[in-house]
Order: C-alpha cells, then structure tokens, then sequence
C-alpha cells in the first residue's frame, strides 16, 4: 500500500517552558524537538501495515520551515522510505492553513492511507488530519485506537467518552491515531545511516495567507501551593471537615 | 451583533453537557456585543423538538432540529454538512461546539467547508470588530496562547468545563431543517457501538473524579477507588497511563496529557506520582486530593489536601467518612 504519515516537529513534552522575549512564542533555547507523540503512533502504524501487506512504500510529510529536515529524517530512520518538506519561513499555528498545504501536495500522490495524529500537543489542538481530509473530500476516522486494513477496506476503533465505537470506512482515508495502538521502534543504527541516503524533497508549501496568529504567549497562574492535612487514616476527619466547609464538595 | 450557530450536541437523543456550556458561552458573547441572536441546531434520530425547551432554558433563541433515524449512530459527513449549510446561509459571526470527542472530529470538517479560521479547546472568547480572539491552552497547558483569527465567521471549540452552564430562560422558536447530506450514505460507518456501562458518568461531566495510580497496586484493588466514587455518588473513575498500559483499566479511563483533560470540583488522585503528563489533564481541576504514601510525591505540590498513607488503609476509611457525611447532608 501506498501510505503517507504527516509529522509536525513539538518540543519534548517533559520540557519546562519560558516565553520568548517578544511574548508571542516559547523560548526555544535547550528544548529537545522530535516527531509529536500522536504522529509517531502513526508512523508506527504505517509501517507495521505495510510491513503486513507486503510491498509498498510510506512517505512522510511535514509542513514547516528547515527545521523540519530533521523530524523526517527521524522517521526515515524508522524505517519511512522518502519524505517530503514543504517549506514555509516560520512555523504557522493555522491548522486550516497547513491542511491546505498538505492536501494540495497529498491530493495527487494515489495514497491509500493518510496517517495523522490524533492532535498535537504543542498547539493547535487536532485540526490537520481531519481538514486534509475534508478538503480531499476522503473518509476521515478520527482518534483511531486499533486499526486493520483489508480488501482495500479499514477497521478502525475510536475509544470515545465512556463508549467504544467500531468503524468500517472504504478507502483512500484518512485516519488519525491515538494512543494505545502501536509503541513507535526506536531507529536502529542501521536505520539511521540508510535514512542519510534515503530522498528528502522540498518544495514550496501553499499554504496561503495564515489568519489564525499568535497574539501571546504566557504561563498559566500558579496553583497554591500544595498542603499536606496529615498521615494515615488519622487525617481522615480533618479532610472530610474540609471537603463539607472549605471546599464544599461534600 | 450577528448571531452565533451552536452545534447542540446529544447522544442518542439527550443532550450533553458541553452543549449547555457552549450555548451559555455564546449567550454571554452576543449579550456583550450588543444582542444578537444564539441558534442551536441539534442532529438527532427523533424528538428534536423537546429539546427545545432545555435549550431556551440556557438562552438559546432559535432551535433548529435535524432529524433522521441516521443520527441515531455518529453520522458525522451528514452533521458537518449541515452545520456548515446552516452556517452558510448568513448571518452568523461564530459556529461554537463542545471540544468533546464529536466537536473534535466536527469542528474541522465544518472550518474546512466555510473555509473559515479555526480554533480548538478555548477557555476564553472576545469578539472585536473585524477579529475574533481566543485563549487556547497549549503544551499541554504549561502555556496559555492568546490568538486571533481574522475572518468574517469563525469555528470555535469550547474546552469543557471552562464556560458554565447558565440558566438565561427564554422561548425559543423551533425551526425544523432536513440534513445537507444522507446520514445514510456515510463514507464511514459506525457498525458497532460498545457501552461503557450503564448509568456510568462520563470523566467530562463528572463533579467529581476518583483516579487511580500504580499505588493500587493490582486491578482488583481499583475496587476501593470504585468503592469511594460510589460513596461520592456523582462520580467517575479515571486512572493514570501505567494504569491503563498495565490494561487494569482501559484507554478511555486515561487522564493526561495524551488521555482526558478533565477539571471537575473535586478530584481524588489515589496511588498516583502526579508525573507532569498527568498533571497535565487535571491540574485545572477545582479542589485536588491526593493520597499517597511519598511524602516528596510531585501530587503533593500540588494537592489542596494531601494525606501521606497506604491507599489500602487510608481509603476504605474516606469511603466510609463520606457515606457518613452524605448520609448527614
Ligand atoms: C509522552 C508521554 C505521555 C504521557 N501521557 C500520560 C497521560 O496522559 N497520563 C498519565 O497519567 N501519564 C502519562 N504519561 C506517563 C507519566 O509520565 C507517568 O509514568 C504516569 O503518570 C505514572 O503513573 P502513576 O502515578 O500511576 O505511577 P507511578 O509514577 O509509578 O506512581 C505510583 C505512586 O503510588 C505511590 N504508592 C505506591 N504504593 C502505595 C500505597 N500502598 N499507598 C499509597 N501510595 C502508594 C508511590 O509512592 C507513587 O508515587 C506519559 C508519559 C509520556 C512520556
Ligand atoms: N506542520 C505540519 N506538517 C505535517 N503534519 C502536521 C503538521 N502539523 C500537524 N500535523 C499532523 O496533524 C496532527 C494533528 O496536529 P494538530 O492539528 O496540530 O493538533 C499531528 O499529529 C500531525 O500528524
């Protein structure tokens, strides 16, 4: 099968964040980059897939400016046969923008399935997959926590609000991943020096004039700090005493 | 001020949380603009028109109610379609919906087919004259970003439990409107639905959530978290990702920052380290218990009120105190 897996570049997620001077953007200085979490499920998922099916190839996309060089060359190293980047000056926080951008390079690429994350942590809040999709006028599964494809046929589970949902879609689809399907490989060394040879294309992102922008950037109010009441079954009355009278949960 | 479209989220035909939430959030933006109108359409397999009154109750003024017995399943091609019909027709400044799992999988679908700027998961919402501007929590809220979208109409997302659900009593006039497309001729099929259990409170609608850690120890002692939720009576159970990659409890039961982000009243954290992805789903939560038998454990920093004990001991005696206390009130 043809598989294309889209990747956004997010700082580790252990990371403790300052803002940057301008007050618009995180400081960037000693953060760790890497594939989004979500995404490389999803780069797992694809390879696993292709590696079940037999011949095909799984290319990785990612909008954004040089930087991005690195996360594709990351999922090469995992085991992605190509990438392609497309180039924009500056990281943009439109999701609508970037689906746009993808989906005009996606639109003529005969993929069978386009692999996204669920959402990424950084910013934008799940809208990449799902816009691509609408705008390739695709199936979209979203949130997908077990997927199996067959026939030309997908399978898909959502793990939803206190309910599971089974899905049957035709393709090409789109599916984006969550959590719990697939622990992504670590790149052996191998991988990594084939992934130096392995073609990254660049080419120009239509991404269009981006109309969601940052205005600001600030770190949330702290929470009082923590108070512990006592040890052991002792402090019991004294925490329901202040459930019912300070907190009035109770 | 031009009206607000709301996206009246239901399953099978009641409707949720969120739905309430995000029609107060709209009320409260057009009264603060001037007037204007808040619709509420709802996608449902039948009886929209009862749901109007609960509707107008939270200041929707108009109802509109798409039925047909393929809303009885997510049809979510034929939702998107309609909201974004409804909202083509003019009018409109804002489409709002509850970042739940539907308002997920729908808000960028609608953004897509109005070709209109989107924003998930805002806690906050100013309308100014030519721009919309949100807060949006983000990395995994250790920041705050304050965005602007510029465009004539917008699709917003509201992230659950930061706007309340306010009673602001009208009438409202209830227009019925057929789906843009056959809820039947779905792209994607739902050909299965499995029930959490019944009667079970959803971790985003719950008051109150008990979760549990590794602390357990073992699945059979998720009983006493299960034990203290049921003495609570409105609450759920949530648990930590070593939890639920051990499968003592499933995915959906996850808090975090890859699981549920939740901030109910009261939340009860038994057993947990409180690692910074979980704080990331619960640390906006009203009050935080947390029990734990490190006193250097990260939860503490940030526990209203924290006890240092075995879970084992320490929570059979909160379950019994709070059915006493419950039994008093
Ligand atoms: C990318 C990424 C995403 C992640 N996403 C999430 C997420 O969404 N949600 C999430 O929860 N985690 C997430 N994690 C995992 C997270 O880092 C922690 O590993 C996890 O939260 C730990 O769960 P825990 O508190 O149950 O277990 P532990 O950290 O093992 O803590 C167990 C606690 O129980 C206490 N304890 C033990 N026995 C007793 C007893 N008898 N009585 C009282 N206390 C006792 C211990 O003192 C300890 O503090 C993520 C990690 C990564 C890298
Ligand atoms: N700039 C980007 N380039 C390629 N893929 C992206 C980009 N941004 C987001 N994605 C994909 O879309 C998913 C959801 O991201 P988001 O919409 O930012 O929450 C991510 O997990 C990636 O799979």
């Amino acid at each position: 099968m043809k598989i294309a897996v889209c990747l956004k570049r997010t700082p580790d997620s252990e990371s403790r964040f300052r803002i940057a001077a301008n007050g618009a953007a995180i400081d960037e200085t000693g953060l760790k980059f890497d594939i989004d979490d979500f995404a490389s499920y999803a780069v797992e998922v694809a390879l696993q897939i292709n590696e079940k099916q037999g011949p095909g190839e799984t290319v990785a996309f990612a909008v954004g400016p040089d930087s991005v060089q690195e996360t594709l060359r990351k999922a090469m190293s995992m085991g992605v046969d190509r990438a392609i980047q497309l180039k924009t000056d500056a990281t943009t926080y439109d999701g609508l923008a970037i689906a746009k951008a993808l989906a005009a390079e996606l639109k003529a690429g005969g993929f069978d399935l386009i692999l996204f994350g669920k959402h990424a942590f950084d910013t934008s809040g799940g809208v990449a997959g799902t816009a691509t999709a609408e705008l390739l006028g695709v199936a979209c599964v979203t949130a997908a926590s077990k997927l199996e494809i067959a026939n030309g046929k997908g399978t898909a589970r959502r793990e939803l609000e206190g309910v599971a949902e089974i899905d049957e879609f035709s393709l090409p689809a789109v599916v984006t991943i969550d959590e719990g399907i697939a622990r992504p490989r670590y790149p052996s060394l191998k991988g990594i020096m084939a992934a130096k040879k392995k073609p990254l294309e660049t080419k120009p992102a239509q991404l269009g004039q981006p109309r969601v922008t940052v205005k600001k950037m600030e770190l949330p109010p702290d929470r009082p700090p923590g108070r512990i009441i006592g040890d052991g079954v002792a402090a019991v009355p004294e925490l329901v005493r202040l459930l019912r009278t300070e907190a009035k949960v109770l | 001020m031009p009206n607000i479209l709301v996206f009246a989220e239901t399953r099978g035909s009641a409707l949720r949380k969120v739905a309430f939430e995000a029609i107060s959030a709209a009320r409260a933006l057009v009264d603060a603009n001037g007037g204007g109108q808040v619709h509420a359409l709802c996608a449902v397999p039948s009886g929209g028109a009862a749901l109007a009154g609960q509707l107008g109750q939270h200041g929707a003024d108009v109802v509109v109610t798409v039925e047909h017995p393929g809303f009885a399943n997510f049809a979510r091609e034929a939702v998107a379609a309609t909201l974004a019909a409804r909202a083509q027709g003019g009018g409109y400044r804002a489409v709002l919906l509850g970042f739940s799992a539907q308002g997920r999988d729908l808000a960028p679908r609608v953004a897509a087919k109005l070709d209109a700027p989107i924003a998930t998961d805002v806690t906050e919402i100013r309308i100014a004259v030519d721009a919309v501007v949100v807060k949006h929590p983000v990395y995994a809220n250790k920041v705050i970003a304050t965005l602007q979208l510029d465009g004539p109409l917008v699709v917003l997302s509201t992230r659950p439990g930061s706007f309340a659900a306010v009673e602001a009593p009208r009438t409202a006039t209830v227009e019925s409107a057929a789906p843009a497309s056959d809820p039947s001729g779905e792209k994607v099929v739902v050909k299965e639905m499995q029930e959490g259990g019944k009667g079970k409170i959803d971790l985003g609608e719950a008051p109150v959530i008990v979760a549990g850690g590794r602390g357990l120890k073992a699945p059979e002692n998720f009983k006493l978290v299960e034990d203290l939720a049921a003495a609570f009576g409105n609450a759920a159970v949530g648990a930590t990702r070593a939890v639920t990659d051990e499968g003592w409890r499933p995915h959906s039961d996850q808090i975090g920052q890859t699981g549920r982000q939740v901030s109910p009243q009261l939340y009860v954290a038994v057993g947990i380290s409180g690692a910074i992805q979980h704080l990331a789903g619960m640390r906006s939560s009203k009050t935080i218990v947390a029990i734990n038998k490190d006193k250097e454990a990260p939860i503490f920093k940030v526990a209203d009120y924290g006890i240092v004990g075995d879970v084992m001991e320490v929570v059979p005696a909160l379950t019994q105190a709070v059915r006493e206390a419950k039994a008093h009130s």
